[in-house]
């Protein structure tokens, strides 16, 4: 039986449907009950659903062997896991956004209000940049328009939020989409059938593409 | 000795033992300390680079060992034709992935240094697919080779930066950035899907030598057949795997690198490799070879007892005479059975049954 955890959500919904379009459908998921896991002994897969910023560590830790977490959820916790496949859903960018009129290069040190301590510290540490990081947890646009911080490293997906507090993407850090992840160990002992979900997916990716 | 009583670490210690001594190595015992700038040196090596330092009496700046390979090294033999084969259980400290604080982790593993040729890297290799069929008969035992992953690279593209980034990647398989990658260093198709396939070269020793000889003439694709041969003839070639995605510091690492997996244990358990690199760095002109195992992991798959502490919970009460409670404990050892005497029953403690003295001593 292989485990999959997949992030609750919009994205997991759509994550799932991918599988289920691969061959490994589980109807009892679409229930509308309080259930956490979800099994088709037939395929064996057994689904649940995680917090989306947990699935990275649901994999690493082996108690799924795959999953499906954000390029920004594995980079910001620095997840030893196999990277296998761009799904090419759940796409957006990280990137840094401040006050229109904000100009960074004036400041010596540059207040960064953020989720993603890491990913922050690691762009400025590439640019040269000294920083201060003022973890938030939610809310992020918030701390520039109240004088919390200069900037803002963010998730931006359309920049609507951005544009109606008036602030703007100042530079972007990096693209993120939605990436099938395999445990390290899992992958050596379920090597075929991780392989073939694998392969069934990217052909899906593909004809997305119009490759 | 009845070796239930034996915990699963100390158990597999004890099995490790023998079997390196029989490929004629020796027990290697060394201090706690080491001296920190030792550490410092060469804290790229280590798995962390945060150790545990105090000041010596003298003043002097020592660290609890974080890692035993260095220490070994250091001490060990350097002269032309000279081999030196050692293995070891030793505690190092490091600071843990999870709680972020310094942990106490027992560690085996062995050393083999000097001189050494195919048939050292074959013992060494054949003795950590050894070591772990003794954790799980489920083994597997993934191997790689540096050498030969470097020729590939710089078949394609010598600049050190891009390697750097085509080794992050390959190591956790991911092949839309490594396509990405070659894209922005102006790689063509034909090459770009070279270097993507790495992250696929995967599988039996006959399957992998095919798909390398057909990216590369790197001049050691020889030693990879040999050893493959050389495990096929140990019969363990239904647990071994050549995986080129398995990659490492190669500042330190060179030739053969290996790790092993074992079910139910989310990492790696066993983790070596030929690190001659390291040697140079050190100023040794030896070759060498080695891995270590991580018995802390063995927690998660431990606890395949009957579940039992005690056979049997003998419980007694004041009016008791001790002369029946030391009989009555005689009688059952001579029954093979492990008892414990105790007034009242006691918690988070488990026994298969209960011979209760008190109503005995009741009817007196």
């Amino acid at each position: 039986m292989l485990n999959i955890a997949l992030p609750k959500g919009r994205l997991g919904e759509q994550v799932y449907e991918m599988f289920e379009h691969a061959g490994y459908a589980c109807p009892s998921i679409k229930e509308k009950n309080r259930k956490l896991i979800f099994e088709n002994v037939e395929m064996g897969v057994r689904y649940f659903w995680v917090k989306p910023s947990d699935v990275s560590i649901y994999v690493e830790h082996g108690a799924a062997d795959i999953g499906v977490a954000g390029k920004d959820i594995i980079l910001e916790y620095g997840t030893d896991v196999y990277e296998l496949l761009d799904l090419n859903i759940g796409r957006c960018k990280m990137a840094v956004a401040a006050k229109k009129e904000f100009d960074e290069s004036k400041l010596k040190t540059v207040r960064v209000a953020t989720k993603f301590v890491n990913i922050a510290s690691d762009y400025y540490a590439k640019i040269g940049k000294d920083i201060e990081i003022i973890k938030l947890n939610g809310s992020i646009e918030l701390a520039p328009i109240l004088g919390l911080s200069d900037v803002i490293v963010d998730i931006v997906e359309t920049g609507t939020t951005l544009r109606e507090n008036n602030l703007e993407v100042k530079s972007d850090i990096l693209p993120i989409s939605a990436r099938l992840i395999a445990n390290k160990a899992s992958f050596r002992f379920h090597n075929s059938e991780i392989e073939q979900i694998s392969a069934r997916l990217k052909e899906q990716v593909r004809e997305e593409k119009g490759i | 000795m009845n070796e239930a009583l034996l915990k699963t670490e100390e158990k597999l210690v004890y099995s490790l033992r023998s079997l390196y001594h029989n490929y004629g190595y020796l027990p290697y015992s060394m201090s706690k300390f080491e001296e920190y700038e030792f550490y410092i040196q060469n804290k790229e090596f280590l798995v962390s680079d945060r150790v545990i330092a105090f000041n010596d009496t003298n003043g002097k700046m020592l660290a609890l060992k974080p890692d035993v390979t260095l220490s070994i090294i250091k001490s060990g033999v350097d002269r032309e034709h000279a081999k030196q084969k050692v293995f070891y259980n030793e505690n190092v400290y490091r600071v843990s992935k999870t709680t972020h604080r310094y942990k106490e982790i027992m560690q085996a593993g062995l050393e083999c240094i000097g001189d050494i040729d195919l048939y050292d890297i074959f013992e060494v290799i054949h003795l950590a697919a050894e070591s772990l069929s003794r954790i799980s008969e489920n083994f597997v035992l993934a191997i790689s080779h540096l050498g030969i992953l470097s020729d590939i690279l710089n078949q394609f593209c010598t600049d050190s930066l891009f390697q750097a980034g085509a080794i992050k990647l390959l190591s956790v398989k991911n092949t839309h950035d490594l396509a990405k990658l070659c894209d922005s260093y102006g790689l063509g198709e034909a090459t770009k899907q070279k270097v993507v396939s790495l992250t696929s070269i995967y599988g039996s020793g006959k399957d992998v030598i095919k798909r390398i000889c057909d990216l590369s003439d790197s001049g050691q694709i020889p030693l990879l057949e040999k050893l493959s041969v050389m495990l096929d003839c140990a019969g363990q070639s239904k647990h071994i795997v050549f995986d080129f995605s398995l990659a490492d510091d190669m500042n330190y690492y060179n030739g053969f690198i290996f790790k092993g997996f074992v079910p139910g244990i989310a990492s790696e358990i066993l983790s070596g490799g030929q690190y001659d690199n390291l040697m140079r760095k050190i100023n040794r002109n030896s070759r060498a070879i080695g891995f270590a195992i991580y018995l802390d992991l063995l927690d998660k798959i431990s606890g395949t007892t009957d579940g039992y502490d005690f056979d049997v919970l003998l419980l007694y009460d004041d009016n008791t005479e001790p002369i029946t409670v030391a009989n009555k404990i005689a009688l059952l050892r001579e029954r093979g059975l492990s008892c414990s005497a105790q007034k009242t029953i006691p918690e988070k403690i488990s026994f298969k049954e209960i011979c209760d003295l008190r109503k005995e001593s009741e009817k007196c």
